[in-house]
């Protein structure tokens, strides 16, 4: 075969696999305290204060929306549809995410906050209603800190889950990603339909540019109760207090290096 | 009542933080453990004392803590405990929230303190709030905190071993490969001294500088994210809310700014030095002694001043 006929031919056999698997991948996204602000315990000690706070996409979600849309441009996927569980104003976190490039936007309304179980619940719903062929997660929302919803989606679906992505590659039905763990990396594989989420080296997400955000607001987002899905939202924490840590006191400058040993030798005494 | 602890392991050493785990979940009365690998693993589980029995899933599948079969090994043995427990480390973060689910329980990550066997402490916001927090599950599925427990000994028990039968696996994911950066130095969870080097290190090359004054002071090498990010150090170094959280003796901080996110994986260590040329970093707010200046030139004289 000439190199000709050998190039449209694997171009035909590409074009055929993405037909074939093509898909739709869901991307949750959660409205979060911005990262670059220092969170401030509330007076009475119930909880973190949002009010009056600035709000932005968990940074994590901003990654997986990146790589979501990513995968679309390289014709992997077909469509992406980002979905929040949380008060009204998470729209402005949707708006965002479609900006970024997802299709549309689902907004199933809660508290603000909800457990990672009644998420993945909500979720599991929301796999019925869209049957996409990946959900793309971030690894952990910057608020609650739990890490969790991504492997509980993937539990409750019974589908394979490839948690802290630093690298995603589908092909052939399958999903390969290099994953961060505490001693290095590790490759997994995994059937399809799956779940992955996403770790801080994965991509770095794009930047809404100003046409994208005006064209995100003709973008369709649908709004559901978590009651409409059939899903029982209660809490299993129950808060009973938040507090401060104890602050630690910033101690002394020293001028020199001799000084600094003296002290961490005859002061501190750890060396 | 008796928990159960999946105790993680890399190339069959029982991880620092399994030990931990293991102290903690003493606070709610005898312990099981459950570990894969082979059987000189659960030889080395066997001898913790405080374990009062090894469950060993010996079956192959198990061999790299796959969260898919894992979990549901897991959940075919749950019937038999109130809490199940694991350091939260990437294995039991990938493991037991899984598991919880598929138990329709809600876990509770991060746990830095047992209050009672129904309430626990754990941080939230990168560590700026503390929540205190009571579960209604009839179990409790819990990771905790390396540096909040001490590490139970691990020599001087003879626990029995039982070898567990397979549960069904879901038979979705594969393991392909693992890559461990190999290093002579103490894992960095667990050593008493952490030398730390943030952007102002600039190249993976001047990165080296730290080595020296590593060696002399027996430390584990960590990083801030941007380290990482710009290529100067793997990523399994970095410190911080979505990286190691660590609570040594001594922590050294070199060109690090001090962020709340990396704050919040190292501002439990008793004592904190910051060397930095911006007078104003924030890591000076919670450093014992701070040095104003370049740290090129001051790491080559602390490395030569303590000889
Ligand atoms: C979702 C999310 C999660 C994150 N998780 C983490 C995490 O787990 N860990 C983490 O560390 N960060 C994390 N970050 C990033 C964090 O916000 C900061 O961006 C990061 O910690 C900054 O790293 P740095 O201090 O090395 O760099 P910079 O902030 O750029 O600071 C470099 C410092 O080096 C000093 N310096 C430069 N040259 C010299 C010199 N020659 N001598 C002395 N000092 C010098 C400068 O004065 C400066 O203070 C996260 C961010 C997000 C959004
Ligand atoms: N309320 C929510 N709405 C949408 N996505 C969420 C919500 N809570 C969690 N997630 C997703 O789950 C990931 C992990 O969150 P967590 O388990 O809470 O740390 C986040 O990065 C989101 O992708």
């Amino acid at each position: 075969m000439n190199s000709l006929q050998n190039t449209v031919s694997n171009a035909g056999k590409i074009l055929h696999l993405q037909a074939k698997e093509a898909m739709k991948i869901v991307v949750p996204v959660k409205r979060v305290v911005d990262y670059n602000i220092k969170p401030r315990v509330k007076a009475d000690g119930s909880g973190v204060e949002t009010t009056g706070v600035k709000m932005s996409m968990n940074p994590f979600d901003e990654i997986a929306v990146e790589e979501a849309v990513r995968l679309k441009e390289k014709g992997v996927a077909s469509e992406v549809v980002v979905v929040s569980i949380g008060v009204q104003q998470a729209q402005d976190t949707l708006r965002t995410a479609m900006a970024m490039g997802a299709d549309r936007a689902i907004l199933v309304l809660s508290e603000e906050s909800p457990e990672p179980l009644a998420v993945a619940k909500v979720l599991k719903a929301i796999n019925e209603k869209e049957q996409p062929g990946l959900f793309i997660l971030g690894k952990q929302a910057i608020d609650d800190d739990m890490n969790a919803t991504g492997q509980m989606l993937a539990g409750l679906l019974g589908w394979g889950q490839a948690t802290f992505a630093g690298k995603v590659e589908v092909a052939d039905g399958r999903v390969k990603v290099s994953r961060e763990i505490d001693g290095g990396t590790e490759d997994v594989s995994l059937s399809l339909p799956a779940v992955v989420t996403a770790d801080l080296r994965l991509n770095e997400p794009r930047y809404a540019s100003l046409p994208n955000i005006m064209k995100a607001r003709k973008k369709p987002l649908e709004t559901l109760n978590a009651e409409d899905l059939g899903v029982d939202m209660a809490r299993r924490l129950t808060v009973v207090s938040v507090a401060e840590p104890a602050e630690r006191q910033a101690g002394v400058k020293v001028g020199s290096v001799a000084e600094l040993v003296e002290k961490l030798r005859n002061e501190a005494k750890v060396i | 009542m008796t928990a159960l602890v999946l105790l993680d392991h890399e190339e069959g050493r029982i991880r620092k933080s399994a030990l931990s785990a293991v102290t903690a979940a003493s606070r709610f009365g005898d312990v099981h453990v459950l570990v894969t690998g082979d059987a000189a693993v659960a030889q080395a589980a066997a001898a913790i004392p405080g374990v009062a029995k090894v469950l060993h899933a010996a079956d192959a599948q198990y061999a790299h803590e796959l969260a898919e079969p894992l979990a549901a090994l897991i959940v075919s043995l749950a019937g038999g405990y109130e809490q199940i427990v694991a350091a939260a480390g990437a294995v039991g973060k990938n493991v037991l929230p899984r598991a919880a689910a598929l138990l329709d329980v809600q876990p509770i990550p991060e746990v830095i303190r047992i209050v009672d066997a129904e309430t626990f402490v754990r941080p939230i916001y990168a560590g700026n709030a503390l929540a205190t927090v009571r579960s209604s599950d009839a179990k409790k599925v819990l990771t905790v905190r390396g540096s909040a427990f001490d590490a139970a000994p691990a020599e001087g028990g003879s626990a029995p071993i039982e070898v567990v039968a397979p549960a069904v696996n879901p038979n979705v994911s594969e393991f392909v490969a693992v890559h461990l950066s190999d290093s002579e130095r103490p894992e960095l969870e667990s050593a008493r001294v952490v030398v730390s080097g943030g952007r102002g290190l600039q190249s993976e090359e001047k990165f080296h500088i730290l080595e020296p004054l590593a060696d002399k002071l027996g430390a584990a090498i960590g990083a801030s994210r941007a380290a990482v990010d710009s290529g100067f150090v793997p990523n399994e170094l970095q410190v911080g809310q979505t990286g190691k959280i660590v609570a040594p003796e001594l922590y050294l901080a070199f060109g690090i700014s001090g962020a709340i996110q990396h704050l919040a994986g190292m501002k439990d260590s008793r004592v904190i030095v910051a060397v930095n040329k911006d007078p104003e970093a924030p890591i000076f707010q919670v450093a014992d002694y701070g040095i104003v200046g370049d740290l090129f030139e001051i790491v080559p004289a602390l490395t030569t001043a303590l000889n």
